[in-house]
């Protein structure tokens, strides 16, 4: 049985549908503890009881969303062990570590000062819940730091060695697959853009109450203090946001292409503000890349280089090389990637019979040509080309409704502060309606972040078709209904119950 | 020793309580053994073998196999 194309796309759809599915959840999790924390902190320093009723308010949505949750991200670790068995083989020693003491912190840190945050109201001091509260907060983002430390390694492998004998890439400095920049940003900006959400949300939730004239005081405290942790935590997205987009100019500069729809390269390069890319568009012909376009100039060059004036590769460049601004051609990167391969076969032959002089100067071949090697398995060199149209359009879709995002924290600010927030029913309908577009932008960040690495499992080293387990692909679309139809109810559970704890609100039972 | 026991007795009987005094909780913690049952007893157990350990003995195996894969013309 071969691995077949449509086995490879069922498998990415199967793990697609799950991390996507999955960020529904974690995002809200990761900002609202934040949120939840901050409340309480305010309710302990003024003792005012109506804090402290607000708290736990959120903590119940908070607690929803938990449980709900909860789990959704373990079904990625069986399609690790089943779908993607060559891909958990090769990076095993590397994941293991990150993914080891994510498991141990989050069983540790969450599990325990979860139960005290939830079940020691009245039961331990003031102070020790507060700090049970806070520690949630850091366990819950100090999770997300190794899985996306994983992630990180994926796009950018550093710190390791490729074991010829196991098959096998060893971590070689465990301080520099943490500190990746890669990693760093990518933790940085996906934390950031779940305090995003949750203050969304929270923003969202209480303008409802404020255009429904009930629990008032509750709902304008929540929106002050989500506006303001928005706000501050939207200017900081925005920075990871360019550093994110730094790292990736540097370490994945064909995903940088696909997201902008460049195609030939340029010095000064600008950012498309808006645009309709042409559908028609092939790689290497002279059609226009855009019906329309709203440019940024150098904007993109500053980007991507910190540099008004910096060079941009297009995806044709990188695709047929640019000897002038010494780009190198992916079918150049295939040769290489080939030799690669062909000097593993070689030593993997000499080995067996007991060469060593032979394995010897394989592996020598094998490690020159190694960090290729990926290309090594490309059919064809526009097989290094992610999804242009997806790339671009996900890209910008996230970019416009985080600058919307920024106006609307901005806004709901300035009319709170005047104390007329309340008479703004179009401003608190906007509120209303940003809660789902809060979980679009998740959802195209992640689309940016994965599809603009396609075809990489790991970036150069292992494309997606060679990750894949030789399994049946009935198999994997019948699980793939399973998922969609045990996610989507969990989905429905989480809305129906929230809507009900929110209709009964922060004066009923939690 | 006696110590010991009166801490591990007060923290069971806090979480005895915590679950005992839960209204919404009930509803969660269903959802949520209902989840596991579904994940761990059906989806894990029937569709989602580890197709490298159920196939091979040993990680010598493993090891070949993976670089037969990479390798193969």
């Amino acid at each position: 049985m071969e691995v077949t194309d449509v086995l490879v796309d069922w498998s990415r759809a199967q793990f697609a549908l799950t991390a996507l599915y999955h960020w529904l959840f974690v995002p809200l999790t990761l900002g609202l503890t934040f949120i939840v924390a901050i409340m309480e902190s305010i309710y302990v320093r003024t003792g005012d009881i109506w804090w402290k009723n607000t708290t736990k308010f959120w903590m119940g949505i908070l607690a929803i969303n938990f449980a709900i949750g909860l789990a959704t991200g373990i079904i990625m670790e069986f399609e690790f062990g089943t779908n993607w068995s060559n891909y958990s083989w090769i990076v095993g020693d590397i994941f293991g570590a990150p993914l080891a003491i994510e498991g141990l912190m989050a069983f540790f840190m969450e599990s325990t000062f979860f139960a005290v945050m939830f079940f020691g109201w009245n039961k331990v001091s003031k102070e020790m819940h507060l700090l049970s509260t806070w520690l949630v907060a850091i366990g819950s983002n100090l999770s997300a730091l190794w899985i996306l430390i994983a992630n990180g390694w994926m796009q950018h492998p550093v710190g390791m060695h490729f074991n010829p004998d196991s098959a096998r890439n060893e971590m070689e400095n465990f301080w520099e697959v943490i500190f990746n920049p890669n990693a760093v940003s990518k933790f940085l900006h996906t934390v950031s853009s779940g305090y995003v959400l949750a203050s969304l949300f929270v923003m969202g939730i209480s303008a409802w109450y404020l255009l429904k004239k009930r629990d008032v005081l509750f709902a304008k405290r929540s929106i002050i203090v989500s506006a303001s942790f928005g706000l501050v935590t939207s200017l900081f997205l925005l920075t990871t946001g360019d550093e994110s987009a730094y790292s990736v100019a540097q370490t994945q500069p064909m995903k940088l292409a696909a997201m902008e729809g460049l195609y030939r390269g340029e010095n000064r390069a600008g950012i498309i503000a808006m645009g309709l890319l042409n559908s028609e568009k092939k790689v290497g012909d002279d059609s226009e890349v855009f019906h329309f376009k709203v440019e940024i100039p150098s904007a993109l060059s500053f980007l991507g280089y910190h540099d008004l004036n910096a060079f941009v590769p297009g995806i044709e460049d990188m695709l047929y090389g640019n000897a002038n601004k010494g780009v190198m051609s992916i079918r150049q990167k295939m040769q290489e990637g080939k030799i690669a391969v062909k000097a593993l076969r070689a030593y993997k032959d000499a080995k067996k019979i007991g060469d060593e002089l032979k394995a010897k100067e394989a592996l020598k071949l094998f490690e020159s040509h190694h960090h290729y090697m990926g290309y090594g398995y490309l059919e064809k060199p526009e097989d290094a080309i992610p999804n242009v149209a997806l790339s671009f359009y996900s890209f910008h879709i996230m970019v416009g409704l985080g600058t919307w995002f920024l106006v609307l924290f901005a806004v709901v600010l300035f009319w709170t502060r005047r104390n007329t927030i309340g008479s703004k029913r179009w401003l608190l309908w906007a509120m209303v309606g940003t809660i789902p577009l809060g979980y679009v932008a998740q959802e195209t960040g992640w689309i940016v972040a994965e599809v603009g690495r396609q075809p990489w499992a790991i970036q150069d080293l292992l494309p997606v078709g060679m990750a894949t387990s030789n399994v049946a692909s009935t198999s994997v679309m019948i699980t793939f209904w399973l998922f969609a139809i045990l996610f989507t109810s969990l989905l429905i559970a989480e809305i129906k119950i929230m809507l009900t704890q929110i209709k009964i609100g922060p004066e009923g039972e939690h | 020793m006696m110590k010991v026991m009166h801490i591990i007795k007060k923290i069971l009987s806090f979480y005895k309580e915590g679950f005992a005094s839960m209204r919404l909780g009930r509803r969660l913690w269903l959802i949520i053994v209902i989840k596991f049952i579904i994940l761990f007893g059906i989806i894990k157990c029937f569709y989602f073998p580890n197709y490298l350990e159920d196939n091979f003995d040993n990680d010598t195996q493993r090891s070949y196999y993976i670089l037969e894969q990479l390798t193969k013309e």
